[in-house]
């Protein structure tokens, strides 16, 4: 079969791999229709994520048709069409029974600090990811979900990752009526935050990134005021200015340990990979916040340390929530958010590639070419 | 402080999700579902690795699914498993497990080479899509690797040279003692 093969930092292509095979009674067989490039992949791609070993495909955001199930499996059968969560859930385990799907403890051997996700290096379990024509999906009774006759395609696929990702992180906000809420980052992530901010009754929503293209997209998409950092001379101030000096009720940082935006952090976290990432963004959210606010975190970064001020998170009375989306807990309000309306994911695909392709459209993505906002990957063509 | 500049009535679901339970810990966590502390859960069925998995000295066992994608091997390898013998909180397991990575990229050309392959580095890279979506940028960057290929070529061309004489030099003793004497 086909599949996208890790090569080393930026390097990337597709090459011909072996069938996965069913290596546990609950273990499903997926034929991949749809398979995102997520913004945390990139943190793969640029080599920022420890133990991310070269033959590796990667691949957390995917959709396909149930090709076989293990002698285990009930809920699902051969056909069925599914959207797969990018967290791998026993369903059992002390975490998951609190629905805490993605940090379950029957799913990663390398690490404890975070649940099995599908191709995110061997710090995240090891799994082959879902860039690929087939992959085999662990638990396939607890996170695949059939998807709805009614629902689109591209919806679905949205559903595995960035829709709940986005919308938790509005939800770890505990946003009340009337709040102001700062979103950090333009990505998909960032817009469904954005969007979802509306959902918690919001008040005001601004949108920060340094991409023009993108901030445009949020004020559409949101809807949100956008701001470039880069024409603002110090984004702290900026924002205390637009909230009365107080600060933001939220910030949620939704950029993680790609970040640009400050020369230091950039070349401690990004060049030098002294850091677990470049934390600007971070750093941001906490000095713009509120006295007992909320800084809400979703931005991946690497397991080491990062430099933030964090006399400050003391000193302002700061409450940081943070957590990978649990996607099981927050499907059944997502879909039903689609279904009445509410929020349109599909709007934020910009391109679709073949497989083949996968190369390029890794490059264009992280080098936000042509407008990038979301490339999808498809496995067998268009 | 709030500026109103939408109007919330016209955004579908406005507020539809405010919730005054939504204190700093719900619902991320479902307190009331942790039943008994420690590992007391019914377990699903236990995966039997085909491959070596290396385990984080934080689990006191392996969980019962496991992933089997590119087993450590090589010098890559070797350096993993050290690294592994480290918990999760000491920064040398992090950095040693980011050196095998590099190594493991050298690995994969030698790998790529063994199998008859020739890398191409330029496409893996997407060195197509930057050619047509940024080809002022396709043209700097090409310039400059250019350059910088030149410019490494022509100080090895001189190196040589040198070299060539120098041995010259050494292998022509007459002349050598000639200069000798000149100097004397």
């Amino acid at each position: 079969m086909l599949a996208m093969n890790y090569r080393g930092p930026y390097r990337v292509r597709a090459d011909e791999k072996p069938m996965p095979k069913i290596l546990h009674p609950e273990d499903a067989i997926v034929r991949v229709t749809r398979s995102c490039i997520c913004g945390s992949d990139l943190h793969l791609y640029h080599g920022m994520v420890p133990d991310t070993r070269v033959g590796m495909t990667f691949g957390h955001e995917f959709c396909g048709i149930v090709e076989e199930v293990g002698p285990a499996v009930r809920n699902l059968k051969a056909g069925d069409h599914v959207l797969v969560p990018f967290n791998i859930a026993c369903g059992k385990c002390h975490f998951c029974r609190q629905g805490l799907f993605g940090n379950c403890h029957e799913s990663n051997a390398q690490a404890t600090a975070v649940g099995g996700i599908y191709g995110y290096s061997h710090t995240a379990g090891g799994y082959d990811g879902g860039q690929a024509q087939f992959v085999r999906v662990p638990y396939a009774d607890v996170g695949p979900t059939v998807i709805p006759d009614w629902m689109d395609p591209d919806d679905a696929v949205l559903l595995t990752d960035v829709v709940p990702t986005g919308y938790q992180a509005a939800e770890m906000g505990g946003i009340t009526p009337g709040d102001t809420v700062v979103v950090f980052g333009a990505g998909p992530v960032g817009l469904m935050a954005a969007r979802s901010a509306w959902l918690f009754g919001a008040g005001r929503v601004i949108v920060i990134d340094h991409l023009d293209y993108r901030l445009e997209f949020a004020r559409s998409f949101g809807p949100a005021e956008v701001y470039n950092f880069r024409e603002i001379d110090d984004v702290v101030v900026f924002l205390k200015k637009q909230t009365d000096s107080l600060g933001a009720d939220v910030c949620i940082d939704a950029v993680g340990g790609d970040a640009a935006g400050n020369a230091l952090q950039w070349l401690f976290g990004t060049k030098l990979k002294l850091e677990a990432g470049n934390a600007i963004a971070l750093h941001w959210a906490i000095n713009s916040v509120k006295k007992g606010g909320i800084v809400s975190m979703v931005g991946v970064y690497g397991p080491t340390g990062n430099m933030i001020p964090i006399g400050n998170v003391v000193n302002k009375g700061i409450t940081i929530r943070a957590n990978q989306a649990s996607v099981k807990r927050l499907l059944p309000r997502l879909i039903d958010h689609i279904r009445a309306g509410h929020i349109n994911p599909k709007a934020m695909i910009t391109h679709r590639v073949p497989l083949t392709d996968v190369a390029d459209a890794y490059h264009i993505f992280a080098s936000k070419l042509d407008g990038c906002i979301k490339p999808v990957l498809l496995p067998h063509g268009a | 402080m709030t500026k109103a500049l939408v109007d919330t009535s016209a955004i579908p679901g406005w507020g539809v999700d405010a919730d005054p339970r939504n204190d700093p810990t719900y619902p991320m966590r479902h307190i009331e579902d942790q039943d008994g502390r420690g590992l007391t859960w019914s377990r699903p069925p236990l995966q039997e690795p085909d491959v070596e998995i290396l385990q984080s000295i934080e689990h006191n066992r392996l969980p019962a699914v496991l992933g089997t994608s590119t087993p450590p091997r090589g010098l890559s390898g070797m350096i993993r498993r050290y690294a592994f013998r480290r918990s999760e909180s000491d920064w040398w397991h992090w950095l040693l497990l980011m050196g095998a990575d590099r190594i493991n990229v050298v690995e994969g050309v030698a790998q790529d080479l063994a199998g008859g392959k020739v890398p191409n580095v330029p496409g893996e890279m997407g060195a197509r899509a930057e050619w047509r979506h940024n080809r002022k940028g396709f043209l700097l960057k090409t310039g400059a690797i250019v350059a910088v290929g030149a410019v490494a070529m022509a100080l090895a061309r001189r190196g040589g040279k040198q070299q060539a004489r120098e041995q010259e030099r050494i292998s022509s003793p007459e002349q050598e003692s000639a200069a000798f004497d000149d100097a004397g």
